[in-house]
């Protein structure tokens, strides 16, 4: 195992390297320089950072699966939290700028696009898991209850690809690369818990 | 005997730990500065989409096609027609900038900054179908048949948000009326050119080349309906439909096809390429209809560009007065 050292520098270079592309975003705002429809630059630009995020996220463990580096999933949990933290972005843009707080149109979207409603489940099923998210609430839920918990997040970040590729008008070449990765990230989790079992069957028969 | 030089003070020697501690912050720091660098670039670069703002006019060169000073509005020749809206165009840089053009890319921005391949004159437009007097005609000649209007429209897309828009052109009815449209003709088909090496859109199957659109001869006859030229009193832009498109104000602006090589009288309705695409989504009528939502949105509601807040929208993008008439005992809702 290259079991890395301790890095301190590490979770505040992905923090400031992930909050980056918001500052600049918020640059751009300030400038006027994002084109003729800001709103729906500011709309797309946070739901892409959203999912990129929580796919990077969800890469940390089986990047530790496959390479032995200790270090990824020392920024899991920054990652997901700043994920969410587009994710939530996004949906207060929508429903605040975009939407402008018409709750009569807001539900008509919730209720009667399918696309719209997708998207908000994946965030609602992200709630849980930033609200846990703390070294005390995995003591409190203990940690075999706390993982389970936690594996929503596989669910969500699905939900937010068919989220993606049902808002592309035409071409889902882009969303579907986001599920391909999603599903090779999901194989190889997979293939570690059938190695475990096997390992522990293998163990208590002898 | 060599002389040393003297030794240092003890006090000026930095002791070993703190030497290498000092060492490990600065690769800390330098290890720190890349990462953060490395993660934002990344997401940065992932996530980017392109602005749709900036890139140049694409005008081809052409006498008068120069991208004007954002927010420039030349003043219209004439007296305001009887259709001309009085609200306020939307800037010439967001009109030119903000476009839906898939022939040059299917982002926002990409017809701005692609469409300069584009090579508007010479440029040929075939006249056929169910008229007395097919013909092959240069546009310049076409031109000349009529006398130029300004008529400033509301533009509204099917996605949601809207312009106003100062048009140059003249009326689609004159041109057909001249060719004389048999008594089989009951519908106007339209094609857009197709040539993947002045659009290099057409070199990907986003859509079905070329592109198609069609309307009922009633619609085609209506006065509103125009085929335009230019826009702010200019040449019209590669990325709005040089060198000559179809306007149509009170339908979703996929209708108003541009870049046309050929119009043809037929008896039977005609394929349009949205429609092709997604007839769920996009239906062969497609009027402007508050009371029909897209299955993805809501179409309440827009956004004119360039304003925060979201406007009503208007039946037949507010065209109800001198279009409704077309529709009488049609239900919209089927055909959408």
């Amino acid at each position: 195992m290259a079991s890395s050292p301790p890095l301190p520098w590490l979770k505040p270079a992905f923090l400031v390297g992930g909050l980056s592309p918001l500052a600049l975003l918020l640059l751009e705002l300030a400038r006027g320089t994002l084109g003729a429809n800001p709103i729906e630059r500011v709309l797309n630009q946070t739901g892409m950072l959203a999912l990129l995020v929580l796919v990077a996220s969800l890469a940390c463990t089986p990047l530790k699966l496959v390479t032995g580096w200790t270090w990824p999933p020392r920024v899991r949990k920054l990652l997901g939290l700043l994920g969410f933290g587009y994710a939530l972005l996004h949906f207060l843009v929508y429903v605040g700028v975009d939407q402008g707080l018409r709750m009569g149109a807001l539900l008509e979207d919730i209720t009667k696009r399918p696309f719209i409603t997708v998207g908000l489940l994946a965030l609602v099923l992200l709630v849980p898991l930033a609200v846990t998210s703390t070294q005390g609430m995995v003591r409190r839920l203990g940690f075999p209850r706390w993982q389970r918990l936690h594996r929503l997040a596989y669910v969500a970040v699905s939900l937010g690809v068919v989220h993606f590729v049902w808002r592309v008008k035409q071409d889902v070449t882009e969303p579907l690369v986001y599920g391909g990765v999603l599903a090779l990230l999901f194989a190889i989790r997979l293939a570690e818990a059938v190695r475990k079992r096997r390992a522990r069957a293998a163990l208590s028969a002898t | 005997m060599r002389h040393l030089p003297p030794e240092p003070l003890g006090s000026e020697i930095t002791s070993e730990s703190l030497y290498l501690r000092r060492r490990e912050f600065i690769k800390g720091a330098a290890l720190f500065t890349g990462t953060a660098a490395a993660v934002g670039t990344g997401l940065q670069l992932l996530s980017r989409r392109p602005t749709g703002s900036g890139g140049g006019g694409g005008g081809g060169g052409l006498e008068g096609s120069t991208p004007t000073v954002a927010g420039e509005v030349p003043k219209p020749k004439r007296p305001r027609g009887p259709y001309d809206t009085d609200e306020t165009p939307t800037p010439y840089e967001d009109a030119t900038t903000y476009n839906n053009f898939f022939e040059f890319g299917a982002a926002k921005g990409d017809p701005a900054e692609n469409a300069h391949t584009l090579k508007p004159r010479p440029w040929t437009i075939v006249i056929d179908g169910e008229v007395a007097k097919p013909q092959r005609v240069d546009l310049d000649t076409m031109q000349a048949w009529f006398p130029l209007e300004d008529r400033v429209y509301r533009m509204r897309c099917v996605e949601a948000w809207s312009m106003v828009i100062p048009w140059l052109g003249f009326p689609l009815a004159g041109l057909l009326r001249r060719v004389e449209p048999t008594s089989k003709a009951k519908y106007v088909a339209f094609t857009t050119l197709k040539d993947p090496t002045q659009m290099p859109g057409q070199r990907t199957d986003t859509l079905e080349w070329p592109y198609v659109e069609g309307l009922r001869l009633d619609e085609a006859l209506h006065p509103l309906t125009m085929l335009a030229v230019g826009m702010y009193g200019k040449v019209l832009p590669n990325q709005n439909g040089a060198p000559l498109r179809l306007v149509v104000p009170w339908k979703y602006g996929f209708k108003g096809i541009k870049s046309i090589v050929r119009i043809s009288l037929t008896e039977k309705e005609p394929p349009t390429t949205w429609n092709l695409a997604n007839e769920r989504e996009y239906g062969f009528f497609a009027n402007v209809n508050p009371q029909v939502a897209h299955p993805r949105w809501s179409q309440a509601t827009e956004r004119r560009i360039g304003e925060l807040r979201r406007r009503p929208t208007l039946p037949f993008n507010g065209y109800a007065e001198q279009v409704a008439s077309l529709y009488t005992g049609m239900d919209l809702r089927k055909y959408f």
